[in-house]
């Protein structure tokens, strides 16, 4: 099932106008930079399908960099998302690309400060929620009907343990779990569904584990 | 616990419970929150549309491009002349519809219902009714979790995403939704809110995503709008006792066949449909400085 709860249907409250292309761009610029683990020098962001026709409109630029400035989807700060960034020092392009998409709301975002580079496709599904279906070149499933836990970390032995070690702690249970690499020993990333939802404090804890480096929480 | 309409009904029929119950069962066993919790959760968001309401019908607010406003109070001065046609609780709700959206468009505070653009729905129908039924506040924030009872089933079943499927799977979602929860309100029983939801939603079936300059404004307001009225009517003829010959849950699935084979223009890409007549195409030019085949 897509939708789990009641409050995917009556829900999110949100910034108008568009829950998929404001609230549902809003959560994926805001993944993006909790991936990130901090707020990106520069951003470039792909916009496929009736995001490219539309999201002007929409406000969908507006809400990605709003997420991408870690406001949730009811921050009324989203408004002035454009300004606030800039004043920041974020700087932000978007293209317009005719290139076909599995679903007609994709973003691909690549986030960058210095050498430190992160590349998201986000689709954004209907009222609000999300998918997640790239991840640095990693091909993920990210349903989006359950809790999820997006782990980036260093591939050594004990990482998955102290994961799931505090997971179990806070007597979350794991529906689905996959573990990817590209290389031996370098970057890895996890993907955790959950039963439970994951408080952001849980993926705070998470954060600070040895080998860990960024933590995200999908709800 | 239950996937279609179907499912849905049998369920609050064999535990002689109301359809907003079975839904927050549901909730409880899905996210092990407390009752209580999924209760305040919700009041939250009925408060959120109970101001979006009051701003709308009130302030009258406008959108930066400057396509919707004000109508909701046009509207409401109409009702208080006594001369609407349509009667004073349709027309009501209709404006409340409308003063949902117009808040949306102007980048307001809003709660999907289930989405942003058909968030007008929803609440226009229950505020509409308010006056005429005096709902007590559980049966008001009932009201929003048999809405979410049946919109759960469409998400899951169909698409509730005007990109997906038009606005048939907006509006039209959010039709039948309001019209199944008003039976609950107004006292009828399981089988007539699906009957209402089946009425309500094989009367948006079709209904395209055009939207005027890629805003949600034109024809988004209005229909929500046409939406509210839709939804009473639909109610009051499940609560006379007219039934869908078409079983919900397969309006449903044709709604969603129907989404499929719509063109990608009228697919909230304002490519085809309203968004190309002369006029929007005009305003468009005026609000973005070029016309879609990029000429400045």
């Amino acid at each position: 099932m897509k939708y789990r709860s009641v409050f995917d249907i009556i829900g999110p409250v949100m910034i108008g106008p568009s829950s998929s292309h404001t609230a549902g761009a809003a959560r994926i610029g805001r993944v993006a930079r909790r991936l990130f683990g901090h707020m990106p020098k520069k951003v470039t962001i792909h916009l496929y399908g009736s995001f490219a026709k539309t999201y002007k409109g929409h406000g969908t630029d507006i809400a990605l960099v709003g997420g991408l400035l870690d406001f949730d989807t009811f921050d009324e700060r989203i408004v002035n998302a454009l300004s606030l960034a800039e004043e920041a020092g974020m700087e932000v392009k978007f293209i317009e690309d005719d290139a076909a998409a599995d679903h007609p709301n994709t973003a691909r975002l690549l986030l960058e400060d210095g050498d430190n580079k992160l590349e998201v496709v986000g689709v954004s599904v209907g009222g609000g929620k999300i998918e997640i279906t790239e991840l640095n070149g990693f091909d993920i499933s990210l349903s989006g009907s359950q809790p999820a836990l997006l782990v980036v970390h260093h591939d050594r032995y004990g990482a998955v343990a102290a994961v799931a070690s505090i997971l179990a702690k806070h007597e979350i249970n794991i529906s689905y779990m996959e573990v990817s690499r590209k290389v031996k020993g370098d970057i890895a990333l996890m993907i955790i569904e959950t039963d439970q939802e994951v408080a952001d404090e849980i993926a705070k804890e998470i954060e600070v584990q040895p080998h860990m480096l960024n933590v995200a929480v999908l709800a | 616990m239950f996937r279609t309409v179907e499912e849905l009904v049998k369920i609050a029929d064999t535990k002689h419970m109301p359809i907003s119950e079975v839904m927050i069962l549901k909730e409880i066993d899905e996210t092990g929150k407390s009752r209580e919790d999924i209760f305040e959760q919700m009041a939250k968001n009925l408060q959120v549309m109970e101001d979006a309401v009051e701003r709308g019908i009130k302030e009258g607010v406008k959108s930066h491009s400057g396509l919707t406003g004000g109508d909701a109070v046009l509207l409401q001065s109409y009702i208080q002349t006594g001369k609407a046609l349509s009667g004073e609780t349709l027309l009501d709700a209709v404006s409340k519809a409308v003063a949902t959206n117009e808040v949306n468009a102007a980048m307001g505070t809003i709660c999907a219902t289930p989405t942003a653009g058909s968030a007008g729905v929803v609440p226009g129908v229950l505020f509409g009714l308010k006056p005429k039924l005096n709902p007590s506040k559980e049966q008001m924030i009932r009201f929003l979790f048999t809405s979410g009872a049946f919109g759960y089933v469409v998400a899951n079943n169909a698409s509730i995403s005007g990109a997906a499927g038009g606005c048939q799977a907006e509006v039209g979602s959010a039709t039948g939704m309001a019209a199944a929860a008003v039976v609950e309100l107004a006292g009828g029983t399981p089988e007539q809110s699906a009957h209402a939801m089946a009425i309500a939603l094989k009367n948006m079936i079709g209904l395209v995503c055009d939207p005027v300059a890629g805003l949600v404004e034109v024809p988004c307001v209005k229909r929500n709008a046409i939406g509210a009225s839709t939804a009473i009517v639909a109610a009051d003829m499940a609560l006379a006792g007219v039934k869908s010959r078409i079983p919900c849950d397969e309006v449903i699935d044709a709604m969603h066949q129907v989404g499929q084979m719509m063109p990608t223009s009228l697919k909230e890409t304002a490519m085809g449909g309203l968004a190309m007549t002369p006029t929007a195409q005009e305003i468009e030019a005026k609000i973005f400085g070029f016309a879609k085949d990029g000429q400045k």
